[in-house]
């Protein structure tokens, strides 16, 4: 296996050809922020949090899908990257509707901890406030779509892990929110299996146990992560 | 010179005075380095007076006398401090601005889900309008220190109070000060 030495934010880093800076930074103890990032799924680089900057490139880099190279000079961390991550996270608060307070999520919700992590105390963009629904079609689980951030890793587990591909993104703009088979209710889709995947990946309140009120949502991540592991060492059930 | 104190309850639970009531036996101490001069849990001020070091304004803007509040507020103090989530994302009660307008909410609230003897509030001067829509106070007018939190804990509020006390801005960072929720 042939390997790459780089060095990100002035750390010299060795990490296999074919490694992604995301994954290279991990390795050395280097936190770069994600959202729609998670180990075991396939990368999209749909939130744009782990944006890097590359010597040599006046481009931003997302780090999830930019692989290592012999040489290369990252920085994960610049005022410029923590200025957009900052708006990034402004833009997803205030294009949705995320009331913290009265959501299943608080406390354990990956949005709300990333607005601590690039220093969020309000935001300075104007709330859209738009209309969502929400789908309590499903007997066991909800889709709230004023709380999703269209990370889709609801989407990629389900077809990556489970195999029903239940879930996928319909429509365009302001208007592209998560769909249930070919736009129906989540209850109508004969091909949920009922496994929760989605819920555990989602990480905020978006899909959430039905019954479960505010704060309740917990212990996902951790589940789903077990589960993530035995799937990628042929272990699952 | 004590501190001149305001706290201001706009669109909100009061559930941020009531934690601001949860720093127990710290107001004793609070009381002797400030003069409280408005607040609607420590005072009978009816009129928002003028010279107000600091203010904790609760609550978004939601309705026509919370409009003219807020501006008073703002013109007469010198450290305004947005606390609590509904002042600065609008929260439970922003949960309206998903309706189109105030009349919509109202015909919901009123009329739809009322038994057969419904009505819409109606008393000019007396019950205050509301806006179409519930803001952030910092969408209104400037707003220096965000004391985030629903509510905000006792000890974040001491924290604040603290620093701007001793003349100096709050830092807010990390989960301790500027957590939402």
């Amino acid at each position: 296996m042939s390997v790459c030495t780089l060095t990100i934010d002035g750390q010299a880093v060795a990490a296999a050809a074919g490694t992604t800076v995301l994954q290279a930074a991990q390795q050395a103890g280097i936190t770069i922020p994600t959202l729609c990032h998670l180990e075991g799924l396939s990368p999209v680089a749909a939130c744009r949090l782990c944006l890097v900057e590359i010597a040599g490139s006046d481009r931003l880099q997302p780090a999830c899908v930019t692989a290592v190279a012999e040489g290369q000079v990252v920085h994960s961390a610049t005022p410029r990257l923590r200025d957009h991550r900052r708006t990034l996270i402004e833009l997803l608060f205030t294009e949705g509707n995320h009331v913290c307070a009265v959501c299943v999520a608080n406390g354990h919700c990956e949005l709300q901890d990333l607005a601590v992590a690039v220093g969020m105390d309000h935001t300075r963009l104007p709330y859209r406030h738009p209309q969502r629904s929400v789908d309590l079609s499903h007997h066991r689980f909800g889709l709230d779509h004023n709380r999703c951030i269209l990370c889709t890793r609801c989407v990629r587990v389900c077809d990556e892990v489970e195999g029903a591909h239940v879930w996928d993104v319909g429509w365009r703009g302001e208007h592209c929110r998560i769909v249930a088979g070919l736009n129906q209710p989540w209850g109508a889709v004969d091909a949920c299996t009922d496994c929760g995947k989605c819920v555990m990946a989602c990480p905020t309140g978006a899909l959430f146990h039905k019954g479960d009120g505010a704060e309740e949502k917990h212990e996902e991540a951790w589940r789903l992560a077990v589960i993530l592991r035995a799937h990628r060492a042929g272990t699952a059930p | 010179m004590k501190l001149r104190l305001a706290t201001v309850w706009l669109t909100g639970c009061s559930g941020c005075h009531m934690s601001f009531l949860d720093l127990d036996e710290w107001l004793i101490e609070l009381a002797a380095l400030v003069e409280v001069v408005f607040s609607p849990i420590a005072s009978d001020v009816k009129t928002y007076p003028e010279h107000v070091d600091v203010a904790l304004v609760e609550g978004g803007v939601g309705t026509s006398d919370n409009l003219a509040l807020i501006r008073q507020v703002r013109q007469h103090t010198r450290v305004l401090v947005a606390f609590g989530d509904c002042a600065i994302t609008s929260n439970v009660p922003g949960l309206r601005n998903s309706h189109p307008g105030a009349d919509t909410v109202l015909e919901r609230a009123y009329l739809q889900l009322s038994d057969s003897s419904g009505c819409l509030p109606q008393a000019p001067g007396i019950v205050p309008e509301l806006l179409e829509q519930v803001l952030p106070v910092q969408a209104v007018v400037p707003v220096d220190v965000y004391l985030p939190g629903c509510p905000p804990p006792a000890a974040r509020i001491r924290a604040v109070l603290e620093a701007l006390l001793r003349g100096e801005t709050p830092v807010m960072e990390g989960a301790e000060l500027i957590r939402f929720g």
